[in-house]
């Protein structure tokens, strides 16, 4: 049966009032708080006439320091944005007991948590670990910027453009009610007629673009801009992650690129590949979009893996226990999430000898993890161990990670995966190794590197705070689910009947870790807020406040846009522990020219053409996405007529921020003695 | 040891800079590689879906070998005259260059028109991409291809405008190369398409 | 930044006319002998015409990567040849390990013949 399509208007494709859910006063309220915030945003920008200083200094900027900052900010917004999703996750089902039926609609439910999944992976995880790399890479192996520094700046933008997308779904039209993965043939035509799933498909993919280029430009970075000396074995760990990390995105990004392509025609113009009739197959949507949906998991994983690496030697003070068995196991793990994707559907019905191939490998994959876990222990071993805050997040993470991947073997035995899969110990697993892994890494890297970014330490008090929210709030709110889980309660459960109701205590304790954490980002946001208010107190002007090791704690902090005046040349793992060991003084005359790129507006304008035409895409506003994708064609063609892409900071100019670095380290030093 | 002779050591106090586009080659073939998986991902749909006709036609009905054949030999010239025309960039030589472009250009532009032929034939039958899986999959499969040439063919034109204007500069030479790579990997995907989709169709 | 060029070229191919006509050559013969094959019918038995196909598209392949792609473990110190490697491993990878998944699946779900459904 082909489904008959929707009256489709040809000026408007489908939109028009009823799109705006007026009928659902929470979606209304939060609307009205996020327009008065927008207009105040917008009101005091243009008082203090910031516009202009944005679009020069930010948005047009191809500096990979800058465009590292802004993927922090994004997902730092988009994170407030997922977890007001959690907080109505667990309030819902906290209070859907005893015939009542909470305060959420299933309708509007369904979009929250399809909505929390998405965030959370795509536009909060995403961005923090691109952002990471994208500040820290460059000056981790002494190079000036990134390869393809105005790809850079595009890439951000259509991250930004994925987020505006699925933010615009809240206030027009709706999201996908789909689930996180929108599993046909649930997403497709036939039982979701409405444009959730288009929004779903367009701000993926739109936020994909961008993250496949940005996976090349930093492949490319890394192999071509190392400074001289740097052999592959001997660049930090960090970067090593990142390069693994980023050779999966380039391998896993067109996969999911293609299965969400193919989705969108079977709902644009009803092809059949993944709907029951005419041959489709849904569990072929299935199994395809697991192939990215399993080393995507490692994208997430393996910088962070990097930051612990860096943090446990730094606040160490010693070298990285296993330096070359660590660069394996990263490797290897890079090749493994190749080969375990059908673990996540081990019930699908593939028969015995599918399932414990993929059962087998995905145990096999914790061996280098935790070999992993025994070079950060060897590390802390006999060191002298600071207890700063990042390495507060770091023994956080060794013990809870351990646990979400002991959990995670458990279910890559198939037979417990009959009885556990899409139960909440399914969800309680999977927030243990990305909060515990991943979001706790993102903390201690900001904490770690937040000094080289602005040239002052986050205050230690709410940082502290913040962890001791976080940390038992983690565990208050996800116990309970793993035990819900062992008795069989499935995931995305709205409301419970009565039979259900001697368990509604493990919801309110949910509910109530779920509050510790909420504390812990406000925490969080009370230390940026503090840090930034009394940055004089916490300035550091050594540009090393850690007694770090490698190459980015050379340069001052913030560094100078050109990151280095005179490119180091390297000897040695760890290239400026050993510099300072040996004494090398800085250079302090005979600068050169340093050839820059030069900022351009084709970035922006590029990804909001774009964003543009996935909009008009969403809804079939024919004309619109034509003109907008001829747009994008134009704009970049235009760009390419564009040859002067560079240009030089005079060597005077070079040469007169050099003296006052000069000057600070003096003053410094007189200042210690 | 003194200090300024470490810092000699340490620092690179003569560097020359990385020349424009040192990092393009590499960048373009890692961009090359992330499109050959999505060719693979297509090639993967193809083959499970590709026998699943739902009772409409088959591959043996459909396709015309005669016509997939010179639609290959068009890909086939079109790749020698790329070929071509990068010796005379090599040479110098700005207007064997566009003479040899032009002609690539006329090779692609034939082999698309034959596939919307072909494409239009196939939905006049009745055998669109709607009506089965395997059509579905082969629409999307060969489709992608077109849409690729056709999008080589826009970065031809221009490429064609940006060397008639600036001639040939390490700049556009470096863009030639990359489309070089660009227009003979496409001709390798298309080997995979007529090996397994047309003539495996029509062994089925 | 000509006086910087060779530092580009270094890493640059540079392809003779010989290289783009015996390349051009093998490919015609090897495009030209699978289309015979399968036009005339010259093998009866089809599963063995297919393995005749399939290997001649692979050497085509190795042959269009030489000659017209110019691959080889000098150009970019070897990095564009290990990334063609790695990249050949997961298609690989991807394409087998789709097939035999789904392949099992229906084997496992349907007792019907998949013909059935043709």
């Amino acid at each position: 049966m082909i489904p008959q399509p929707a009256p489709v208007s040809p000026i408007l494709g489908k939109l028009s009032l009823d799109a705006l859910p007026l009928h659902e006063p929470i979606v209304v309220a939060t609307f009205a708080v996020v327009a008065l915030g927008g207009i105040g945003l917008f009101a005091a920008l243009t008082y203090f006439r910031l516009w202009g200083y944005l679009w020069k200094e930010w948005f047009t900027s191809v500096d990979h320091k800058k465009i590292g900052i802004m993927y922090m900010i994004l997902g730092l917004v988009m994170f407030l944005r997922g977890f007001a999703d959690a907080i109505m996750i667990r309030s819902q089902q906290a209070l859907g007991f005893g015939g009542s039926d909470g305060y959420l609609n299933s309708h509007h439910f369904d979009q929250v948590f399809t909505a929390h999944g998405v965030i959370m992976i795509f536009f909060v995880a995403m961005p923090f670990v691109t952002g990471l790399m994208n500040y820290v890479v460059p000056l981790q192996i002494g190079a000036r910027d990134v390869s393809f520094p105005f790809l850079n700046n595009f890439s951000f933008w259509m991250t930004v453009g994925g987020a505006v997308l699925v933010m615009a779904s809240l206030f027009i039209g709706e999201f996908a009610r789909t689930g996180w993965l929108a599993y046909p043939p649930l997403s497709g035509l036939a039982y979701s007629p409405d444009v959730g799933v288009d929004y779903y498909i367009w701000s993926l993919q739109v936020a994909g673009v961008g993250t496949t280029l940005s996976g090349v430009n930093l492949i490319a970075t890394i192999v071509k801009l190392r400074a001289p000396g740097m052999s592959l074995m001997k660049m930090p760990v960090f970067t090593w992650t990142a390069l693994v990390t980023n050779i999966l995105i380039v391998a896993v990004f067109p996969v999911l690129t293609v299965v969400l392509a193919l989705l969108g025609l079977d709902r644009v113009f009803h092809t059949n590949f993944f709907t029951n009739d005419f041959g489709g197959s849904p569990m072929l949507y299935v199994n395809l979009i697991w192939i990215w949906g399993h080393p995507e998991v490692y994208i997430l994983v393996l910088p962070i893996f990097g930051v612990f690496s860096e943090v446990v030697s730094t606040f160490c003070s010693k070298r990285l226990f296993g330096y070359s068995s660590m660069v394996y196991a990263t490797c290897v793990i890079g090749i493994l999430s190749y080969i375990v994707w059908l673990h996540h559907f081990f019930t699908m019905g593939s028969g015995a000898s599918v399932n414990s191939f993929f059962g087998i490998s995905t145990m096999v994959i914790s061996i280098p993890t935790g070999a992993k876990l025994f070079n950060w222990l060897f590390t802390m071993y006999k060191g002298r161990i600071r207890y700063t805050l990042p390495m507060m997040w770091t023994v956080a993470f060794m013990l809870t990670f351990v646990i979400g991947g002991m959990t995670g073997v458990m279910m890559a035995v198939p037979a417990a995966d009959f009885v556990l899969h899409n139960s909440v110990f399914l969800i309680a697993h999977f927030h243990n190794v990305i909060i515990g892994g991943v979001v706790w890494g993102v903390f201690a890297a900001i904490n770690y590197w937040w000094p080289k970014a602005f040239g002052f330490k986050l205050n230690e008090f709410w940082g502290k705070v913040s962890f001791w929210m976080w940390v038992p709030g983690f565990w208050v709110a996800f116990t309970p689910l793993y035990m819900l889980g062992l008795m069989g309660v499935t995931r995305r459960m709205r409301v419970f009947d009565a039979s259900f109701d001697p368990l509604r205590i493990y919801y309110w304790i949910a509910l109530l870790g779920a509050f510790m954490i909420a504390a812990g980002i406000g925490a969080m946001l009370i230390q940026i807020g503090v840090s930034i208010w009394k940055r004089e107190e916490l300035k550091d002007e050594s540009g090393d406040p850690w007694n770090g090791r490698t190459l980015e704690w050379a340069t001052s902090s913030p560094p100078p846009e050109y990151n280095f005046a005179f490119t180091p040349k390297i000897h040695e793992i760890d290239a400026w522990a050993d510099m300072k060991a040996k004494g090398v003084a800085r250079p302090t005359e005979g600068f050169r020219d340093i050839y820059m790129p030069q900022g351009t507006w084709a970035g922006i304008t590029l990804a909001g053409l774009a964003t543009l035409c996935g909009f008009a895409l969403i809804w079939q506003v024919w004309w619109l996405a034509i003109a907008s994708f001829v747009g994008v064609v134009a704009t970049a063609i235009a760009h390419t007529f564009n040859y002067n892409r560079t240009f030089y900071i005079k060597a005077d100019h070079v040469a007169e921020v050099e003296a006052a670095r000069t000057a600070q380290l003096a003053a410094l030093e007189k200042g210690a003695a | 040891m003194s200090t300024a002779n470490l810092t000699g050591q340490y620092y690179d106090l003569h560097e020359h800079e990385h020349p424009d586009g040192y990092s393009t080659t590499l960048g373009f073939w890692i961009y090359l590689m992330s499109d050959c998986l999505i060719f693979g991902m297509l090639f993967a749909t193809y083959a499970v879906l590709g026998g699943n006709y739902a009772g409409g036609p088959g591959p043996k009905d459909l396709f015309d070998l005669n016509l997939v054949a010179i639609n290959t030999s068009m890909l086939l010239f079109s790749s020698i005259t790329y070929g071509f025309a990068m010796i005379a960039m090599q040479k110098g030589s700005k207007q064997g260059l566009i003479g040899w472009l032009i002609l690539t250009l006329a090779f692609g532009l034939t082999f698309l028109g034959i596939e919307l032929y072909e494409f239009h034939h196939l939905i006049e039958e009745g055998a669109g991409p709607q009506r089965s899986a395997f059509l579905s999959a082969f629409f999307t499969l060969v489709g992608t291809h077109g849409l690729h040439v056709t999008f080589g063919s826009i970065w031809l034109v221009t490429l064609l405008f940006q060397v008639g204007k600036h001639g040939l500069t390490a700049a556009n030479q470096r863009r030639l190369s990359c489309l070089s790579l660009f227009w003979h990997f496409l001709d390798v995907v298309w080997i995979g398409v007529f090996t397994f989709v047309y003539l495996m169709g029509a062994l089925r | 930044m000509a006086d910087h060029s060779h530092g580009h070229d270094a890493s640059a191919f540079h392809a003779t006319t010989k290289d783009y006509v015996i390349g051009f050559a093998l490919s015609v013969i090897l495009t030209a002998i699978p289309f015979w094959l399968v036009m005339s019918g010259a093998i009866a038995d089809k599963q063995t015409t297919g393995m005749i196909i399939i290997a001649f598209a692979a050497v085509q392949i190795v042959v269009h990567m030489i000659y017209f792609l110019h691959m080889s473990g000098k150009i970019e110190g070897g990095w564009n040849l290990m990334a063609m490697l790695f990249t050949i491993l997961l298609v690989g990878i991807v394409l087998s390990g789709t097939v035999w998944v789904m392949y099992h699946l229906n084997a496992n779900m349907m007792p019907v013949k998949m013909d059935g459904m043709g």
